[in-house]
């Protein structure tokens, strides 16, 4: 497989555009995503290459940008929607859960609904609360909807670009503060990771660390540190929540009898609950300590930085979780 | 209809404290004094004060993601905004908000907001309670041209008519939202229009013009309190700066187009009218500027000097 290195961002834009060339029904449109690349400036040069009909600034406007792009889907378009930060899908909620996730259904098997909805999410920029939720989980508890994370650059352009191919919604998340990391990722263009596959990011026998989106990055640095102390640990990423890859998931606790699950968003009725109890129905008569799960806060994310870092799962977090867990090797 | 001389002074000063105010922040974001990043309203202070001068404390305000101004103007105190934007435990929301979340309930800063048109809601529900309390409060929500393509402010105005509800909705077309200009995703020839159907009145002002804010706002607020209802403004104005601090906000709008809106700064359009008019010398004027920056100067070093608030502190406020 060839391979080149490059930046998180890169993927997503390179992705983004093998597909427009591939398939000139696809579409980008969202807010400043033209001549501005967006505000996080990841897919500068798109607008050059496609022009105004295919990458289009929209108004602010985001009930009724991702209205169109459902509406569009219905009718033979395979649009991309850009909502800037994870935090204003919000505003869109009801196109997306009353509209996109159920046209397939509701219609008895008539209608496809192929948008991607690319959005972001991650806090540690300062942002605040309005800026800096992970809020997945949301999507992943409705039906119809597909929902994927990306921890890497090639997962970021895999995904995305089964996500543009995939004839349901589906909703990416990128995490805004990997933009920059550096990866090597496949180039040829077909390309494409299947959903419903989780990855393992580093191999283990004492303990699971099943981690999304960044938080794979603080797994494999507390997966580090463990190893230093003896302790070796499976770094497992799911990669997509909906579908959800449980066999793989509970293989590896099968393997190791131990779990931490972390991720990034709302503790509380968050996904990490949804994998855990995947996890104990599955490898129940394995398991050999409480599995733990991590994720932000249950607070609206705090601008001060002292506060915000004190919302987020760290590697300390995840190794102290796994220390307690009095792991001893017989 | 000229204007009293002290509400020409007060607002001359209360341009001054924004526009230094502003200043400051790009300093602290450039010595790395502060985390995230801020949008400034340099360029855009005769929208602020001349609404907010208009105004009573116990008027309200909704603002924006640039909303710096309208709290310097409605009454924030510049050394709890400081240590708000530096995320000080002194700061009017104990660092918890930060630069687009200052709010101070004491005088009717409802808040800012990051959410774009996020204020609509909030400004118009403000109205109604002042209503159904039987006060004769007002509520203004300052609001982008950007923000002016959101559903939303189409909902509240149809509210607002039907129940004749005391909100002004003051529109900063500053002409971009971000790096997009406004004309390219916004329909229509004026954004003021868009209150006609709905039987809301509306008037466009020289929003670098402070007096010319403050009239329109007046005549607003009189029609609000008497019952009459809502009234929309739109406010032709600019920014001078980029979209925020990291934006130099050049190669989307040209050198002459930015040197054209500061040829008509609205501090020094103020400063040229009082002294035309024999209100205040230019010493006099001088004197309340190094007033301005001693206020700031004390401002910054009793931000600097605050601390961080204590990580305990992350669980208190989720709720009440
Ligand atoms: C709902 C929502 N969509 C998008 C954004 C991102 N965003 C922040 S400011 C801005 C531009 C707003 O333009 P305008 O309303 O004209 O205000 P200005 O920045 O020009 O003062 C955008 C798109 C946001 N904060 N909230
Ligand atoms: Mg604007």
């Amino acid at each position: 497989m060839s391979m080149r290195e490059m930046t998180y961002g890169e993927a997503v834009k390179e992705a983004m555009a093998e597909e427009m060339r591939r398939d000139p029904t696809v579409f980008l449109m969202g807010e400043d995503v033209g001549k501005a690349g967006t505000v996080f400036k990841v897919l500068l040069g798109l607008h050059d290459e496609f022009g105004d009909d295919r990458v289009i600034d929209t108004p602010i406007a985001e009930a009724g940008l991702v209205g169109l792009g459902v509406g569009a889907a219905l009718t033979g378009s395979r649009p991309i929607v850009d909502i800037m930060f994870g935090d204003f899908i919000a505003l869109a909620m009801d196109q997306i859960v009353n509209q996109a996730a159920k046209l397939r259904y509701m219609s008895g098997g008539q209608a496809i609904v192929p948008i991607t909805i690319r959005s972001t999410m991650g806090a540690g920029r300062s942002s605040a609360a309005q800026h800096s939720q992970s809020l997945h989980a949301w999507l992943a508890h409705i039906p119809g909807l597909k929902v994927a994370i990306p921890s890497t650059p090639a997962d970021a352009k895999g995904l995305f670009k089964t996500a543009v191919r995939d004839d349901n919604p589906v909703v990416i998340y990128e995490d805004k503060m990997m933009y920059a990391l550096k990866g090597m990722v496949p180039t040829e263009e077909d390309y494409t990771i299947p959903f419903g596959q989780a990855h393992i990011k580093r191999e283990g026998d004492d303990v699971t660390l099943i981690a999304t989106s960044s938080m794979v990055h603080v797994a494999l640095d507390a997966a580090d540190a463990l190893a230093e102390q003896g302790i070796s640990a499976e770094v497992l990423d799911p990669r997509t929540l909906v579908p959800l890859d449980r066999e793989t998931l509970i293989e590896s606790v099968v393997k190791t009898t131990r779990a931490v699950i972390i991720d990034e968003g709302y503790k509380s009725f968050g996904i990490t609950g949804e994998i855990a109890s995947t996890v104990y129905n599955g490898a129940f008569d394995y398991i050999d300590a409480p599995i733990v799960r991590l994720g932000a806060m249950d607070v609206p994310v705090p601008f001060s930085k002292p506060l915000e870092d004190a919302t987020i799962p760290t590697p300390e977090d995840v190794i102290k979780a796994v220390q307690d867990m009095k792991i001893i090797h017989r | 209809m000229s204007l009293p001389s002290e509400i020409l002074i007060k607002m001359y000063r209360a341009m001054l404290r924004i526009r230094r105010f502003e200043e400051q922040i790009w300093e602290v974001y450039t010595g790395g004094l502060m985390h995230g990043l801020a949008h400034l309203y340099i360029g855009e202070e005769a929208v602020a004060v001349g609404v907010c001068a208009a105004l009573r404390d116990d008027d309200f305000i909704t603002s924006t993601h640039r909303g710096h101004g309208h709290c310097v103007a409605k009454g924030g105190n510049l050394e709890a905004m400081m240590a708000e934007v530096m995320g000080r435990v002194t700061g009017h929301c104990r660092g918890k908000g930060g630069s687009m979340h200052i709010a101070d309930m004491s005088v009717g800063i409802l808040g800012a907001n990051g959410i774009v048109g996020g204020g609509f809601g909030i400004a118009t529900g403000a109205a109604l309670s002042a209503q159904k309390r039987g006060t004769d409060q007002v509520a203004v929500c300052f609001f982008g041209d950007g923000a002016s393509n959101q559903g939303i402010f189409f909902e509240v105005m149809n509210f607002a008519a039907i129940w004749k509800l005391p909100v002004i909705y003051v529109c900063e077309n500053n002409h971009y939202g971000e790096y997009t200009p406004t004309e390219n995703v916004t329909a229509g020839k004026s954004i003021a229009d868009r209150s006609l159907p709905f039987g809301i009145p509306s008037t466009t002002v020289d929003g670098s013009d402070a007096i010319a804010v403050y009239e329109a706002t007046a005549a607003a607020v009189e029609r609000a309190r008497k019952g009459d209802g809502a009234t929309l403004i739109e406010c032709d104005t600019y920014r001078y700066r980029g979209h925020h601090v990291g934006d130099p906000g050049e190669g989307y709008r040209s050198k002459e187009e930015i040197e054209s809106w500061m040829a008509k700064d609205p501090i020094q359009l103020l400063r040229t009218k009082i002294m035309d008019d024999n209100i205040a010398s230019g010493a006099e004027l001088d004197a309340e500027e190094r007033e301005v920056e001693k206020e700031m100067e004390n401002a910054l070093e009793a931000a600097k000097a605050a601390p961080y608030p204590d990580v305990e502190e992350v669980n208190q406020h989720v709720y009440a």
